[in-house]
């Protein structure tokens, strides 16, 4: 465990529960974590054990049922509208699918700008907005003159995926989480935006919590792996120890699930 | 948003829709332009005056110049308008009946036939089995053919002032002809007159603005409180949302018409007027709306799209505003356009059992209705009476209903031809 640099998010008991009585669903299960400044932690399971639910509660989206989420050691308070807006200063996700991301009756220029109004830019002249948006977008090799006055709908996916780095990248928050950043996105597109999620991470120097089903990307990436199986963390630990010498089944078949080139792929487990 | 208006109106049932309904607005704006006087007014002295057009007799006679017009089948068209084939056949089966041998008879020898009827006919005899309505009707035909080959002009007489006698002022030939151009008072009432002897057309242009003006206030309240609670009840949910569902449901529950009825029936008739009615229908038809909007705002709340205007750190106005109603705003507007479609039928439902606004002041479609009920206009087959105003209330509804079916076609991809 890399616990040289100060804690950034924990939590402890965090629950979820959806519905009650006979339709009563735990989401997320009590569990415990500890993420590190500047770390990169995935978070990795199958469909359906919690992943989402609980990067939701990080950022504050949904509330807990149980347990207690700190922030910077401090306990997290957002219970007003104005505590949740200096919080997301500090927290952002970029979300699975770009196409349902956006607003689609906006424009491409309004989601750019609600960052910089975000970071207390409001009051900048414009060419000096129009300076911050272009320098973002080429961030990501986009070109902002091309995508002005453009709908989202007008984009590939992973144009707007990248136009969702570019917005991390005006906002330059402490913890960015991405729910399976890369899942909606083709095979090429998708090296791109891992690429570009890690010079954003090695720049800005903030703490990256992968969502992901894939543990190999996992693996590639991050420093710290949680397994979550069924709304818990069944494994947890350096990305090394995890992969390489996993103690659980449940990691074992995940990691066998991976197709591998010139070796027969085991779908006894599927 | 232009790009959306341009994509509706390329729907051709959206187009026939609209166009149904502008051209019943611009009638409903322009008729009073041109006819002023009161939809209300009576103008007709006595009960269903069939449609047509009504040339006043006294400014014919007097008319400036006359034309004397010869006219091979004038003769033919005078005897046809006062004795019909039915008077024919009904006068020789009189004479049957008196003793005449059938074959003496030629019903088509008008000559021939007055002659025999005025030998023959006495309008104090009643033929065994003859019925007293049949001896009135003998009588009628037999005053209607009175001097009907007369080759004589009618005498003009006007009483001397100051000796009271008759004298002769002026003949009116059988040629002679008046241009309706120089009658100065000629009125067309393209619909007649109803049971109070008002002017049908005016009547049913200035009801359809009424009908439509009730739909309106119908439909925007209705969807109004439909948008709020619907809005409310998905976006905060939990406590929220079970209490409005609980009394959504309460409404789902009762049947609205009923309940329409002991609403209507509760306000005193003096207090009724048409926007009154408006209110109530509309107080009462905001269920369905507020639980599609609800279900609707229910699956758009999760959306990453929301999720992200939260975390640009949006407050909640804005994000129902912005982030929530565009993707709910088609749907609203064609449940708009139902809701005021059903407010008319509802008010003409309501009105036709006597339940609408009161009657003294302003027409409506469904009052119309209610008095040629009344008045039993379709049991004297007085047609105009009430087929224009049923044809009115389908061509509104239909029009509704067909922009209604358009702008589902361009909004819901499934529907796409």
């Amino acid at each position: 465990m890399a616990s040289k640099t100060n804690l950034c998010l924990s939590g402890t008991g965090v629950t979820k529960v959806f519905g009650f009585g006979r339709n009563r669903t735990l989401a997320v299960d009590h569990v415990d974590f500890a993420f590190h400044e500047g770390e990169i932690i995935s978070i990795v399971g199958e469909s359906g054990s919690g992943k989402t639910t609980l990067a939701k509660m990080l950022l504050g989206l949904i509330s807990t049922t149980e347990g207690e989420i700190f922030f910077q050691g401090q306990k997290r308070d957002i219970s007003s509208g104005k505590k949740k807006k200096e919080y997301w200063k500090n927290i952002q996700a970029i979300f699975q699918d770009p196409f349902s991301a956006y607003n689609t009756f906006h424009k491409i220029d309004a989601v750019l700008l609600d960052c910089i109004k975000l970071r207390g830019g409001d009051r900048l002249p414009k060419e000096e907005k129009v300076k911050l948006m272009t320098e973002a977008c080429s961030f990501v090799n986009l070109k902002f003159a091309e995508l002005t006055n453009k709908y989202p709908f007008e984009l590939s996916g992973g144009q707007m995926q990248r136009l969702m780095i570019a917005r991390i990248f005006l906002l330059k928050p402490k913890i960015l989480i991405a729910d399976e950043p890369t899942s909606m996105i083709d095979a090429c597109s998708r090296a791109t935006i891992l690429d570009y999620l890690m010079k954003l991470r090695d720049e800005t120097g903030m703490t990256l919590i992968f969502i992901t089903h894939d543990i190999g990307l996992a693996y590639y990436v991050s420093d710290t792996v949680y397994i979550m199986e069924h709304g818990k963390f069944v494994e947890s630990g350096t990305a090394d120890a995890v992969i390489l010498r996993p103690q659980e089944p449940y990691t074992r078949r995940l990691i066998s699930d991976v197709p591998k080139i010139y070796e027969e792929w085991d779908l006894s487990t599927v | 948003m232009k790009h959306t208006i341009n994509q509706v109106f390329h729907s051709g049932k959206f187009v026939v829709g609209f166009t149904i309904l502008m051209t019943t607005l611009f009638v409903v704006f322009v008729y009073p332009l041109f006819i002023k006087e009161p939809p209300l007014q009576i103008i007709g002295q006595g009960t269903f005056f069939p449609p047509g057009l009504y040339v006043n007799t006294y400014d014919t006679i007097n008319a400036p110049t006359t034309y004397t017009l010869n006219l091979s089948d004038a003769e033919a068209r005078r005897i046809a308008s006062r004795l019909s084939q039915d008077d024919r056949v009904a006068m020789q089966e009189w004479l049957v009946a008196f003793g005449i041998p059938e074959d003496e008879i030629d019903i088509e020898n008008t000559e021939q036939l007055l002659t025999q009827w005025e030998a023959n006919y006495d309008p104090n005899l009643r033929l065994p089995g003859m019925t007293f309505a049949r001896q009135r009707y003998f009588q009628r035909v037999n005053a209607s053919i009175d001097g009907l080959l007369s080759t004589e002009g009618a005498i003009i007489a006007a009483r001397n002032a100051e000796t009271g006698e008759l004298e002769e002022t002026g003949v009116v030939k059988l040629t002679d002809f008046a241009n309706i151009n120089d009658v100065a008072n000629v009125r067309l009432l393209p619909l007649g007159t109803d049971n109070f002897g008002r002017d049908i057309s005016t009547q049913l242009v200035a009801a359809a603005g009424v009908s439509l003006l009730i739909g309106l206030v119908a439909g925007l309240i209705a969807t109004s409180i439909g948008l709020v609670l619907g809005l409310m009840a998905g976006y905060i949910g939990g406590i929220v949302d079970d209490s409005i569902m609980f009394v959504t449901n309460l409404f789902t529950v009762i049947p609205t018409f009923v309940l329409l009825i002991l609403i209507s029936f509760s306000i005193s008739q003096d207090q009724r007027g048409a926007i009154t009615i408006a209110i109530v229908i509309g107080f009462t038809s905001w269920v369905w709306t507020a639980r599609a909007v609800r279900s609707q705002v229910f699956s758009l709340r999760n959306r990453d799209h929301v999720n992200l205007s939260k975390l640009s750190g949006h407050p909640v106005p804005r994000i129902i505003f912005a982030d929530i109603l565009p993707y709910i705003a088609s749907y609203v507007v064609m449940a708009f356009i139902l809701q005021v479609s059903s407010a008319i039928l509802a008010e003409a439902s309501l009105s036709i059992l006597g339940l609408g606004p009161r009657t003294t002041e302003t027409p409506t479609l469904g009052l119309m209705m209610n008095w040629a009920m009344i008045y039993q206009a379709h049991i004297l087959g007085k047609w105009w009476a009430y087929m224009p105003v049923l044809l009115t209330i389908a061509l509104i509804t239909f029009s509704m209903n067909l922009m209604n079916t358009g702008l589902d076609q361009v909004f819901n991809p499934a529907l796409r031809d």
